[in-house]
């Protein structure tokens, strides 16, 4: 064994073959899975849109129940935490702490405050007067839009909050003094999976919400 | 740490590395605490198949419940329920708790150490993905003690047989179960899967190409982007169906919106890789040892890499084929029979480049050969039989008869099994240290190879006179008899058979009388057989650096320059890591949340369901708990030093 294997192994950062870190081999093996997982939900979602597009005889139009308004100021937000998230790799990989952490705070508030808009949106949703949609029906007729609907961003939500948690995880960690840029490729892992949720939303948004308005 | 300067002064076998966070058992931990606690490829490989081998005998149990009470007409073993809640639990079984863990055991063992590997990735995830498996085991077969005992819808649980209201037992929580341990199971696999992935791409020696991997390893690759990728499909429908079931969604309601066929194409859409996945590790085994025993090497290795590769890719376009009668029309139909055809292709190339490996050699029949050749033969007729049904209109005639279930048992035991069992007794000197009787393989082998002929061969006759297959029984008069009771009596020569092999690999464990098996019995060739038997804690005493496919037969029989060279022991010493209690922890939150959230519905006095979700929540809390530690507990450890003449 040369004795940069054994010093790299001595500090737990181990050699590998092809030069990239076991951990962010790992995130991109976990998304690439994930992707799975999201596209199963929104095949799902898409064959019952097409194949259930009436209710009790008539045509199913949801953009009575949805708020568009809303969900596109809480996709901006989620957008924007990706920058924030960008940020704080960047700020950590420099080993810039206080950066880190204000940026790390930025990404979980902006997280929040999206999840904040999807509990509103969807108990505005389950009560709406006159348009109820819930998990088994529609304006009070059994249909399959609201199981597809809110498991599918309901999937995607829990993702994002994974993520809030993870993130909040390595903020309190960062006042611990043990933080340094020797986990800049644990922050940048979580930095992947908050990019990926986000770029799921970015296919989401379109596909579930925009296309309700574009017939 | 300012270590870089300060050279080792070698202590007789160990050093301590640094302080913990808490405490993880160390160097010195044994009994059940190491078992516990060990974050080793090796013991981890040891218990897959140990609880996996437990399994096999008890689905094998069940099949052979299910052939007593096909022995003769009307006959009365088990009622209809029971015999539907027997091959369910027969098949989820066999697919779930003995096949994939079986190849998951030859996978955490053999591949670290045939890479020139200390361990896995991920150690400690390594061993939370044992303890969900074993979870999930468990959780499948509680489901006989409560309402309504196991699950009676198939191991592909078809919608609407998943429906509650149709459930033949009020509250029948069959199905719940069911669906619990399989997304548990999922976790496991997956979990393993990113590990492997991980390992191979990074943690190979120093000149470990990929294209001078072992077949097997390179069959461990491909098997492991199967599961990542196909496990999500299975793991999304059966979330769906817990809605369902749970909470009133209509995804697979047909009373209220949903599509039944839905649930097809997601079981199928997994199930059809699934079917690569139980089988290309046992062409990984039977890669290596169809060499081995012709004394060649791998005719056409590219080849056979190739088209393992390929056989997973188009693994992914074949789902359809399981569901030719449910009307998907003629342009889905005739694409995915084109596809089911196409895919003979690769597998056919495969089994020529075992012929070919085999042409010329000097062939020797040991026990794992004799498994191999059994292999070789048997998968090949159920790929004919397979052929057949990719055919539309013939696999409308075979459809739900005999034919089919002879079909898939020629590919799962003749297939897989017997690629499992050659790996036995090929790699288990390696991992005792001893030999095995041959003498005792070569009936082992007989008694299985003529077992299971009897029993599948006639259900091939069966099922073209037309017996229907997941059917409790038969009347009289259509001559099923006499076949039928040629098939159970092979069973149970099957069943023997079995047994006798899972003794003789427990035995072996133990007996002091056996031969030590030194480091390389059978003159094999890859990386693992130049280590002692059994290894050594540490793997690799030095880091070895490859020079050719191969190594070890290329150390005794290659030109020079292939011959791997000593290299110096290390004066730092092996790092190994400390045990860690974190992964049984987290698994154990796993466990309590899936019993919290199968038990969280009840009826109140009032009539009313209520929910109760304190289990469901303090199992999170235990997770969430295990995952803190677990990334809190930072990395500690030990140096070991071996000796100059230990490998």
């Amino acid at each position: 064994m040369s004795d940069a294997t054994a010093h790299a192994l001595d500090h737990h950062e181990p050699v590998t073959s092809t030069g990239i870190p076991n951990k962010k081999v790992l995130m991109w093996a976990f998304l690439g899975s994930d992707c799975m997982f999201f596209g199963t939900l929104i095949s799902t979602h898409l064959i019952y849109r097409k194949i259930s597009a009436t209710v009790g005889g008539n045509f199913l139009d949801i953009r009575d129940v949805f708020d568009i308004e809303l969900t596109s100021f809480s996709t901006f937000i989620l957008l924007a935490s990706s920058l924030f998230m960008a940020l704080a790799v960047s700020a950590i990989h420099k080993g810039n702490l206080n950066s880190t952490r204000w940026m790390l705070f930025g990404t979980i508030i902006f997280g929040a405050i999206f999840l904040a808009c999807q509990v509103y949106e969807f108990t505005h949703f389950v009560h709406a007067p006159g348009n109820e949609l819930t998990l088994s029906s529609y304006r009070g007729e059994p249909h399959v839009f609201g199981s597809t609907f809110y498991v599918l961003t309901g999937t995607h939500g829990t993702h994002v909050a994974i993520g809030v948690f993870w993130l909040i995880g390595w903020l309190v960690y960062s006042f611990t003094g043990k933080m340094s840029s020797a986990h800049a490729i644990d922050v940048e892992c979580c930095g992947l999976y908050w990019h990926f949720v986000d770029i799921v939303w970015i296919i989401i948004f379109p596909v579930v919400y925009l296309m309700e308005y574009a017939f | 740490m300012a270590t870089e300067s300060i050279k080792y002064t070698a202590p007789d076998t160990e050093t301590k590395l640094e302080t913990k966070a808490f405490p993880r058992p160390g160097q010195h931990a044994s009994g059940l605490v190491d078992w516990l606690t060990t974050i080793d490829h090796k013991k981890i490989g040891l218990m897959y198949g140990l609880a996996a081998l437990f399994f096999l005998l008890v689905g094998g149990v069940e099949a052979l419940l299910i052939r007593s009470q096909l022995w003769s007409h009307n006959m009365e073993v088990l009622t209809n329920r029971e015999y539907n809640q027997m091959f369910t639990m027969h098949g989820t079984t066999m697919v779930f708790l003995v096949i994939m863990p079986l190849s998951a055991a030859f996978f955490n063992y053999f591949m670290p150490l045939q890479i020139g590997a200390r361990d896995v990735a991920f150690p400690r995830m390594n061993t939370l993905s044992l303890w969900c498996f074993i979870a999930g085991g468990i959780i499948l077969n509680l489901s006989w003690f409560f309402t309504g005992g196991s699950p009676a819808i198939g191991w592909f649980g078809y919608a609407p047989l998943t429906d509650p209201r149709f459930a033949e037992v009020i509250g029948d929580m069959g199905p719940d179960f069911w669906i619990f341990s399989l997304q548990i199971l999922g976790i496991a696999s997956l979990l393993a899967s990113f590990n492997f992935i991980t390992t191979i791409i990074n943690m190979r020696a120093p000149g470990m190409t990929m294209m001078r991997l072992p077949v097997f390893t390179w069959m461990t690759l491909i098997v492991s982007f199967l599961l990542i990728l196909a496990l999500p499909a299975i793991a999304i429908a059966l979330a769906e169906l817990m809605f369902d079931r749970s909470y009133g969604t209509n995804f697979f309601d047909f009373l209220e919106g949903g599509k039944p066929h839905l649930w097809q194409h997601l079981f199928w859409i997994f199930g059809h890789p699934e079917v690569y996945i139980l089988i290309l590790p046992a062409m990984g085994i039977v890669s290596e040892v169809i060499p081995v025993f012709s004394r060649k090497p791998l005719f056409g290795y590219g080849l056979v890499v190739f088209s393992g590769a390929l056989i997973g890719f188009m693994g992914f376009a074949v789902w359809s084929h399981h569901m030719f009668t449910t009307g998907m029309g003629v342009v889905a139909t005739s694409a995915f029979s084109i596809l089911t055809m196409l895919i003979a292709i690769p597998t056919g190339v495969k089994i020529f480049n075992w012929i070919g490996t085999m042409w010329g050699g000097r062939i020797r029949f040991d026990t794992p050969m004799l498994f191999a050749l059994g292999f070789i033969t048997m998968f090949m007729i159920g790929g004919f039989t397979g052929i057949m049904h990719s055919s539309v209109p013939i696999d409308a005639q075979h459809q739900d008869t005999y034919f089919v279930v002879a079909h898939f048992h020629y590919v799962l035991i003749g297939g897989a099994l017997f690629g499992l069992f050659s790996g036995f007794y090929f790699w288990l000197p390696k991992i005792t240290g001893r030999m095995m009787s041959e003498k005792l393989g070569k009936v082992v082998f007989t008694l299985m190879f003529l077992g299971f002929n009897l029993t599948f061969f006639p259900m091939h006759y069966l099922g073209m006179i037309g017996q229907p297959r997941r059917t409790h029984s038969y009347n009289e008069g259509h001559g099923f008899e006499a076949w039928n009771q040629i098939a159970t009596v092979g069973s149970f020569i099957l069943g023997v058979g079995v047994f006798i092999g899972v003794v003789q690999f427990i035995h072996s464990f133990y007996s002091k009388r056996l031969k030590p098996a030194g480091k390389n019995p059978w003159d094999a060739r890859s990386l693992e057989w130049t280590l002692s038997s059994p290894v050594k804690d540490y793997n690799f005493a030095r880091t070895p650096v490859i020079k050719a496919r191969d190594q070890a037969w290329e150390n005794n029989y290659g030109t020079k320059e292939n011959h791997s060279k000593k290299e110096p022991l290390d004066d730092h010493g092996v790092h190994m890591p400390d045990r860690s209690w974190c992964p049984l922890i987290t698994a154990i939150g796993l466990f309590i949340m899936a019993l919290g959230l199968l038990f969280h519905q009840s009826i109140d006095a009032s009539g009313e369901l209520a929910r109760d979700y304190t289990m469901a929540i303090v199992g999170g809390v235990v997770f969430v708990l295990g995952v803190i530690m677990w990334s809190l507990e930072g990395p500690c450890g030990y140096h070991l030093f071996p000796k100059e003449n230990e490998e």
